[in-house]
């Protein structure tokens, strides 16, 4: 059972052929044989899921279920969860227990979802091959030696490794899409203001969006069917009618505009990676989709503009991690600035270090202007660049990372190395814009190759719809890690 | 050398919303420590702000009493600095883009009236409390008070003294309250004003290096404050020294201001727009709702009692103070012309509405402001209500008290003894005007008096006084004093 999809899990608690239960046992017994090796869970909770899974049979037998009831869901931990931890993977908050749900986590309880624990990450998302946790790295299950992606490298793995049939994720520059393509799930970043941030530990508040992380297309759109809608508790949650992200999973591919922008094939792409992409680009035209040429000529400066905007934001955002009132507090101290210095040089990790320092620079007098002033407007050039390139195509589609998953401790010396393994994502949060990525092949050394497709703004069905039909023609998305029953 | 003085005032109004600007728990004063902080006010991890649209709609209704514009577009910015009573690590403010900017304040100095010009007026939410005192050696963090709307309104340097400090700083308080925007009570620190301060010498153009004195929560200690600074940099400057750039607190206590920081060791506070909220838009729609749902300003209120009333400029002046007064005053004036109207109708005489607004003008700038002023309490709180008032000045327009005692009556009605007629029936307070009756008892004091009538008849003014005073004396001042003096005037000279 865990490897079936979502869909089908709906289907057998609907037809009896399983209780919530003995599904969520079954994933229990998996995670306590293989997280010790994956490392995906932070926080498991048998007794708690257990409780959840017997009141979603419970409602199912009184008639009162819903599609996703009784499912199973592992949320990353950077979603406040009322009673079990929220660590957001950093020693900061190692002891902390919310005591709210994230307005994500609250629209899964509503529908019934059971909790299967809270998956590993970098710390505060801050990282891009999840070694960043202060409780360890998480291991890719297609090579244990190679890193899952991050930040939502937990969520991912638990999918890939059958230890969750879908999890929650955040994405502020790629830490959905990346890690999902480095673990070979499908994952969605939706249209930023879609899914309310309220309950989710902020990074970078202009950036950051959470979306589902799964094993197919139609799953993605269950999931996103749940977590989206507005929330009057964040400002920035859009307010439109709701939607059924499944609605165009049928329409055929006939007319399909697919651009490629010539910047995504340039240099610093592997050889495996682009073969992999090329072939999804031939699936796609055999399926009736034309190819258009496009260029996003700002699209280089994607990273540079990220890494003043992101860390400027974080500076600030994690400034009230200072000891007064949770979390973690130096043990000594002599005077009030001396325990704000300890408590946040033992509580926060190198990476997260790293950005508030660099954020903390480009915030400052006399800084501000060359750095923040010029990002933000070039952060609107490279939302132009998307604008323009969608009056030539419907979906934009290219590789998601530059390579498939590299070698633990590989990259962790090197930031900035670290930083271009997203290099094909950033853009996609500066615009605001969806994207998402799924399975399209393997490198020679049999690691998931991930295809990047990005819509226009709240053209999430479209791009399901574009994903299913692909789905429906491979099985890439089928595929299961060597060992993973 | 001559100095003149430079001031500017950044005043903190804590706006009269019901919950905090960016969360939905209570502004009430005075609970329990901490327990009126909800998850965004102790900035717990997850949390995000939504604006309080009151809080918006006060600070326009402030951009329109004081003339300024409203933007259309303002924007919310971060002003990060680390303390343990702010719980975010940063400040929400406005920065850049304040949604009042310009406008103006009229103010009277003596008896000169001068126009101190504003620069903007912002929102942005007030931090908790630290408290250093009952902990023993630690400090206590008191989350209540973050979270409250506040709106800072800043005004150029265009005050040239303590007294026009003061006078602006007590102008803005009535305004405030009168618009219904703050409730101005200072000893909660709805209402705490910041003074930059600087000398240069007469004539100068340019101005001298300031000093700001923060969190100055009275009048009296804004006045203190400020002219201990200008004695002390006039002092340091006289003395050869220069003046540094500073941020000092007041103490009253020994009523000197102290250093807190230079500019050298300010903060930087790495302003920037709060990714969180979204640009604040107004709507010329929204703004003239708020406009025509506004109440008369007083500007207009005196011009109004000057032009209809027929009061003088400094009357009402005196009545325009606070919306409470000015009130009050139409509210006694129109009751006391009505019950007047009738009675003097029927004695063949008109009422004359100027006389009444006169006589209702001084019993309130004169009896209710000193016994306000004692007792220290706000007009609407008083015991006696216009309606009160009315009946009672009815009384004394009908002859049956004279100004005595009406002042008799009016102590026992407001020691709640009962209204006026009641008190009046009580203590048997009803003038004497019946001219027989007054005629017989100066027939008696003349009698009595031989001595002063000589010394009158011999051209002594003074010895006269005495007599209508013999004749009040007699009649246990119930006499109708105008018609003592008739009578007394008459068989003098008969």
């Amino acid at each position: 059972m865990s490897n079936a999809t979502l869909k089908e899990l709906s289907a057998q608690l609907a037809a009896g052929a399983c209780s919530s239960v003995e599904l969520t046992q079954e994933f229990i017994n998996k995670i306590n044989g293989l997280n010790k090796d994956l490392g995906c869970y932070i926080t498991v909770d048998g007794e708690r899921s257990l409780k959840q899974a017997q009141a979603a049979d419970a409602q199912r037998a009184a008639g009162r279920g819903s599609l996703l009831t009784g499912v199973p869901i592992a949320h990353k931990d950077i979603f406040c969860t009322r009673d079990w931890l929220t660590t957001c993977g950093s020693r900061m908050l190692a002891n902390f227990v919310a005591p709210y749900d994230a307005h994500v986590v609250e629209r899964c309880n509503t529908a019934g979802m059971v909790t299967l624990g809270k998956t590993n990450m970098d710390e505060f998302a801050m990282g891009s091959s999840n070694e960043t946790s202060y409780f360890g790295p998480v291991r890719n299950p297609w090579q244990r030696d190679a890193v899952p992606g991050g930040s939502s490298g937990g969520s991912a793995v638990a999918v890939a490794a059958r230890l969750a049939p879908a999890a929650t994720g955040t994405d502020t520059g790629g830490s959905i899409r990346q890690p999902a393509a480095l673990t070979g799930i499908c994952g969605l970043k939706p249209t930023y203001g879609l899914v309310s941030r309220y309950g989710m530990i902020a990074f970078a508040s202009s950036l950051d969006q959470a979306g589902p992380m799964a094993r197919s297309a139609e799953d993605l759109g269950l999931l996103l069917n749940v977590m989206a809608g507005h929330d009057a508790r964040d400002s920035t949650s859009l307010e439109r009618p709701a939607e059924d992200y499944l609605r165009d999973l049928a329409r055929p591919m006939a007319g399909l505009r697919i651009g490629l922008p010539k910047e995504f094939f340039a240099s610093g792409l592997t050889p495996d990676v682009q073969r992999a992409v090329e072939a999804a680009i031939t699936e796609y035209k055999k399926l009736g989709a034309t190819v258009v040429d496009i260029s996003l000529p700002n699209m280089g400066l994607s990273v540079p503009v990220y890494y003043v905007l992101a860390p400027a934001e974080a500076s600030s955002n994690l400034s009230r991690f200072d000891g007064v009132r949770y979390g973690h507090r130096a043990a000594e101290y002599t005077d009030l600035l001396d325990m704000y210095k300890r408590t946040r040089a033992e509580g926060f990790g190198a990476e997260v270090k790293r950005r508030i320092l660099i954020g903390t620079y480009v915030l400052s007098h006399g800084y501000y202007d060359a750095y923040y002033i010029r990002a933000q407007k070039l952060r609107r050039l490279i939302a132009q660049d998307f604008r323009d390139a969608f009056e030539k195509c419907d979906v934009i589609m290219g590789p998601t990372t530059p390579t498939t998953a590299f070698k633990l401790g590989e990259k962790s010396a090197d930031p900035v190395q670290m930083y271009l393994s997203d290099i094909y994502t950033i853009a996609v949060n500066l615009a605001g814009l969806p994207g998402m990525s799924m399975p399209c092949g393997f490198d020679s050394g049999g690691l998931p190759v991930g295809l990047q497709i990005i819509g226009n703004y709240f053209d999430e069905a479209r791009m399901l719809n574009v994903a299913h039909q692909y789905q429906l023609a491979t099985d890439w998305h089928q595929r299961r890690p060597p060992g993973i029953s | 050398m001559q100095w003149e003085t430079v001031i500017g005032l950044e005043i903190h109004a804590q706006l009269s919303t019901a919950s905090k600007i960016f969360s939905g728990a209570t502004t009430a004063f005075g609970a329990a420590p901490n327990t009126q902080a909800c998850g965004v006010d102790i900035a717990l991890p997850g949390v995000l702000p939504v604006l309080n649209t009151g809080a918006v709609e006060r600070a326009i209704r402030f951009g329109l009493a004081v003339g300024g514009s409203i933007n259309p577009r303002s924007i919310f910015a971060r002003k990060n600095y680390f303390y343990p009573d702010l719980p975010k690590g940063y400040q929400i403010s406005q920065f850049e883009l304040p949604i009042v900017e310009g406008g103006s304040m009229t103010i009277l100095v003596g008896e000169i009236e001068k126009t101190i010009r504003l620069t903007r007026a912002h929102l942005e939410e007030d931090a908790g409390k630290s408290l250093h005192e009952d902990f023993h050696g630690l400090t206590g963090i008191d989350l209540n008070r973050a979270g409250t709307p506040l709106l800072e309104i800043v005004s150029e340097p265009d005050m040239r003294s303590a007294q026009e400090a003061v006078a602006y700083a007590r102008a803005m308080h009535a305004l405030v309250r009168w618009i219904g925007v703050c409730d101005g009570n200072m000893q909660e620190g709805s209402f705490r004003c910041d003074a930059n301060v600087s000398v240069r010498p007469a004539g100068a153009t340019e101005l001298g290096t300031r000093r700001e004195v923060k969190n100055l929560n009275s009048f009296r200690f804004l006045q203190q404050a400020i002219e201990y600074e200008v004695r002390w940099q006039i002092g340091e400057i006289e003395d050869g020294r220069k003046i540094q750039q500073a941020t000092v607190l007041f103490d009253p206590d020994n009523g000197e201001t102290r250093m807190m920081r230079t500019k050298e060791d300010a903060h930087d506070y790495r302003y920037f727009p709060d990714p969180d909220l979204l640009p604040l838009e107004v709507t010329e729609q929204r703004i003239s709702e708020i406009r025509s749902a506004m109440p008369e300003l007083p500007e207009a209120m005196k011009t109004r009692f000057i032009r209809d009333y027929s009061l003088s400029d400094y009357d009402a002046r005196q009545l325009t103070e606070n919306l409470d007064v000015g009130t009050y005053f139409e509210e006694a004036t129109r009751l006391t012309f009505d019950s007047t109207k009738l009675l003097i109708g029927i004695k063949g005489g008109k009422p004359v509405l100027p006389g009444i607004a006169k006589l209702v003008s001084n019993w309130i700038t004169g009896e209710i402001a000193s016994r306000l002023n004692v007792e220290e309490i706000e007009i609407k709180n008083a015991p006696i209500k216009p309606g009160g008032l009315a009946r009672l000045l009815a009384r004394t327009l009908d002859q049956t008290l004279n100004n005595k005692m009406a002042k008799e009556v009016f102590v026992a009605m407001w020691a709640g003894e009962g209204d006026a007629d009641a008190i009046i029936a009580a203590k048997g307070l009803k003038q004497l005007s019946d001219g027989g009756e007054i005629e017989k008892i100066v027939d008696q004091v003349l009698a009595a008096n031989a001595q002063q009538v000589a010394d009158f008849r011999a051209g002594k003014e003074k010895a006269f006084n005495s007599l209508v005073g013999q004749v009040m004396k007699a009649t246990r001042g119930k006499a109708n004093p105008q018609q003592v003096n008739d009578v007394l005037r008459r068989k003098l000279a008969g």
